[in-house]
């Protein structure tokens, strides 16, 4: 190998530091830097990159020392930014259809392109796919597999209708072990086990704090809303595994229970309570929390970010590396309509809420289809109303600002005289 | 032809045929995919009976589907809401796209029929695990129809199913060779009514009159004049267009061959005899030309696809899609490359319930046809 130049060695120093000195302050921003740098410093420092789906398994690399990157959290980022018309736009000349999920027109036209706000992902030596979200996955990562011309791990987990198959547990777990020869071959070593064991305790015990993190807003007011959530979110996702993870959230949860303790709420003045579907309006998350809250109404909950803890009941905290083929198979988009329409109304009881907005998210069928069916079924059980939004995560081109404002108001009338104001 | 018109009769009218058998005390299970295991529930007694979208005024699905999901789903929930198919005893979901993982899901949850069942299918098909589990739900399904259907379905009874449908799919193939060698002998529209209502037709019935077609076809063979029409491939999902054939033979192309899912993808390959049936049935699947919801590598359909044009000497290729199906709508920008690096021309069709006006279409196909 050849001597790494002196520049390369400077900016190694440096992101060294950055990393010791954000490590004290702990702040989302500066830690989701230093993460994206160092995975973008990976080939000089000859650590190994993975691209790997938000609900795949990552314990194993963060145990093998393999920088993994999530092109979801990418997408969102290219989303809240903005940038993601623009790259849906480049995907759709490249032939891609605009019925395509946004998330993967904005990663696929961003890698040829390296564009974006962070100057696109840095390039994987491997691509990890669990199609525990979606089947969408599975094709956008054959795509990358093509173009990046790197090995495609698929970790499949068979859809879970009506409950845990013992034969898709017995073909799950075999694939955990075929996973963890693929990142041996792909990194020339072997899997420490015992590693192992430590980063699946300190996953679990970053998915239980992010638990309690979200449970807080049961409070009334709420101390945070799920704005807030989609924000701190970026770590249970990215760096689940590692004791970041668990600095972060322990701070952050003191942080709420001090706000529940002197009775602070996130937004000046909690009349209502809502609960949001789905993965959020990326560009228009700051206009809808702006209006929602003037109309004193404050998401407290979502079903979304509560997807990164929720199969925590799965887990065996002394056997994490077999019980998570279970937690990974079961997660809330791999289940039922039922099933997730009975989680919903758990939800609707917790965080006592008054009413349900659903973004109907033309990226995401697994997510957007059967929505109309929750909707009926929360109705008729709870008598609460859900608004129903239509509009993409990322995709500016499919959101109405005045149809959905006036959709809002409506909505928020029907809560008020629910409610009686 | 007579043989012609009973084809013609079912596809007019699939519900008057299917409660006809019903009420003949045939038990029907309805399908969706080609990796049901057709043969499973013929072993069981029961009549395996492929579910087609409804086209058109959608209604009931609409009150449970979002506008941005393909008309497949919306029609054959439509069909399931609007009361067509109360002469099926169930009906059953192989895994496919996220689009029909969630019909199933709707329908259990509001059709509730007498029996559901889901076969979650492994989605790679290229590892021994994957085929292991494979054989595994295959296993469970048996095991799910004969419980709710109060049968024994013995491996005998399952040899024998393979049997018969091991000749229905060498007949369906032998048609389509008989077309692609002479293509005028019978047009692309008799040929798709044939194989379409060959998925809802009696199984007994359908092995009697098959061989009747293919006889005729056999004699008329190299007596016609060579045909003109410039030989396509159509290449995508479900195709329910029958006119699509008629407008490219008006327009100077003849359909040769295809890569459906209601064409060669249901009777490419045979189920190998084997000491264990429900594995043969199983390896059928693992090796046959996959579906774009499933994975058998990552160049494999482009493969498959280029293989098909070189082999029937095809012209050119038209990609025909249903509108909102993402597993096709994400292997289209690197199918389309692989053709153009061979110099193969190429269109791409899009359809949501109704194919566009047919002089819209004769005019784009004219227009392709004279590139080849």
């Amino acid at each position: 190998m050849n001597k790494m130049p002196e520049i390369v060695l400077f900016f190694l120093a440096k992101i060294k530091k950055l990393a010791l000195h954000f490590k004290k302050k702990k702040k989302m921003k500066e830690i989701m830097m230093v993460y994206y740098m160092e995975a973008k410093s990976a080939r000089i420092s000859g650590r190994k990159v993975a691209w790997i789906t938000s609900g795949g398994p990552v314990e194993p690399l963060i145990a093998m020392d393999v920088i993994p990157v999530y092109p979801e959290n990418h997408g969102a980022m290219i989303g809240a930014s903005k940038m993601g018309t623009d790259l849906c736009e480049k995907a759709e000349s490249m032939g891609y259809s605009s019925d395509l999920c946004s998330y993967a027109r904005s990663d696929i036209a961003c890698a040829t392109v390296n564009g974006g706000p962070i100057g696109g992902l840095p390039r994987p030596d491997m691509l990890i796919c669990c199609n525990n979200i979606c089947g969408t996955v599975l094709k956008w990562y054959e795509v990358q597999a093509r173009y990046f011309n790197v090995p495609l791990f698929i970790f499949d987990t068979p859809f879970c209708h009506v409950g845990y198959a013992e034969e898709a547990g017995r073909y799950v777990r075999r694939q955990l072990d075929e996973y963890v020869l693929f990142l041996e071959k792909a990194c020339g070593r072997k899997m420490d086990s015992d590693h192992l064991k430590d980063v699946g305790k300190l996953s679990l015990e970053g998915q239980r704090l992010w638990q309690a993190v979200l449970a807080t807003t049961a409070n009334s007011p709420a101390p945070m809303t799920a704005f807030d959530a989609f924000y701190h979110l970026a770590l249970i996702v990215t760096l689940r595994g590692t004791p970041l993870v668990i600095d972060y959230y322990t701070q952050l949860l003191e942080k709420m229970k001090d706000r529940v303790a002197r009775g602070i709420g996130a937004i000046p003045n909690e009349k209502y309570r809502l609960l949001w579907d789905n993965i959020p309006i990326w560009p228009r998350t700051r206009w809808l929390s702006e209006k929602l809250a003037s109309h004193n109404a404050c998401l407290v909950a979502d079903t979304y970010t509560s997807a990164w803890c929720g199969t925590t009941k799965y887990i065996d905290e002394n056997n994490f590396f077999d019980s998570m083929a279970e937690a990974y198979t079961r997660i809330y988009l791999n289940i039922g309509v039922d099933e997730m329409a009975r989680t919903v109304l758990e939800m609707v009881d917790t965080y006592k809420v008054d009413g349900i907005v659903m973004h109907s998210n033309r990226s995401c069928k697994p997510y957007s289809l059967g929505q109309y069916d929750i909707q009926k079924i929360v109705e008729k059980e709870k008598g609460i109303p859900c608004l129903m939004i239509e509009a993409d995560m990322v995709d500016e081109r499919s959101f109405s600002e005045s149809q959905i404002s006036t959709r809002i108001d409506a909505f928020m009338e029907i809560i008020k005289q629910q409610k009686g104001a | 032809m007579k043989e012609r018109d009973e084809f013609y009769d079912i596809l007019k009218d699939p519900v008057s045929y299917g409660r006809e058998m019903k009420e003949r005390g045939r038990k029907i299970v309805g399908y969706f995919c080609s990796y049901t295991p057709e043969e499973i529930i013929y072993a069981a007694g029961a009549h395996p009976f492929r579910i087609f979208a409804v086209g058109e005024n959608i209604h009931f699905a609409d009150a449970h589907f979002q506008s941005y999901c393909c008309s497949l789903v919306r029609g054959a929930l439509e069909g399931a809401l609007a009361g067509n198919l109360d002469f099926l005893n169930g009906a059953v979901f192989p895994h496919t796209c996220d689009s029909i993982q969630r019909l199933s899901d709707i329908w259990r949850m509001n059709v509730k029929g007498p029996f559901h069942a889901d076969i979650a299918l492994p989605v790679k098909l290229d590892t021994q695990s994957a085929r292991t589990y494979m054989i595994d739900v295959l296993k469970k399904f048996r095991d799910e129809l004969a419980s709710h259907l109060r049968v024994d379905i013995t491996d005998d009874k399952l040899k024998n199913a393979i049997g018969i449908f091991n000749t229905i799919r060498a007949s369906l193939k032998r048609l389509y060779e008989l077309k692609a060698e002479d293509p005028v002998i019978i047009s692309g529209s008799d040929l798709y009514a044939i194989v379409k209502a060959s998925m809802m037709m009696d199984r007994n019935h359908l092995t009697e009159v098959l061989p009747a077609v293919i006889e005729e076809l056999e004699k008329k063979k190299g007596n016609a004049n060579p045909s003109a029409g410039k030989r396509i491939v159509l290449a995508g999902g479900v195709c329910n267009h029958p006119d699509i054939y008629r407008i490219i033979e008006e327009a100077g192309g003849a359909v040769i061959w295809d890569d459906f899912c209601t064409g060669s993808r249901y009777f490419e390959e045979s189920v190998v005899d084997h000491a264990d049936p429900i594995a043969a049935i199983a390896a059928r699947y693992m090796t046959r030309p996959v579906c774009p919801a499933k994975h058998a590598g990552i160049f494999t359909r482009g493969e498959n696809l280029l293989k098909i044009v070189k082999e029937k000497d095809a012209r050119g290729v038209v990609f025909f899609f249903l509108k909102f199906c993402d597993p096709h709508a994400f292997d289209y920008p690197y199918m389309k490359e692989f053709l153009d690096r061979e110099g193969i021309p190429n269109m791409m069709l899009e359809v949501e319930d109704q194919l566009p006006s047919e002089g819209q279409l004769r005019t784009r196909f004219e227009t392709f046809v004279d590139m080849l």
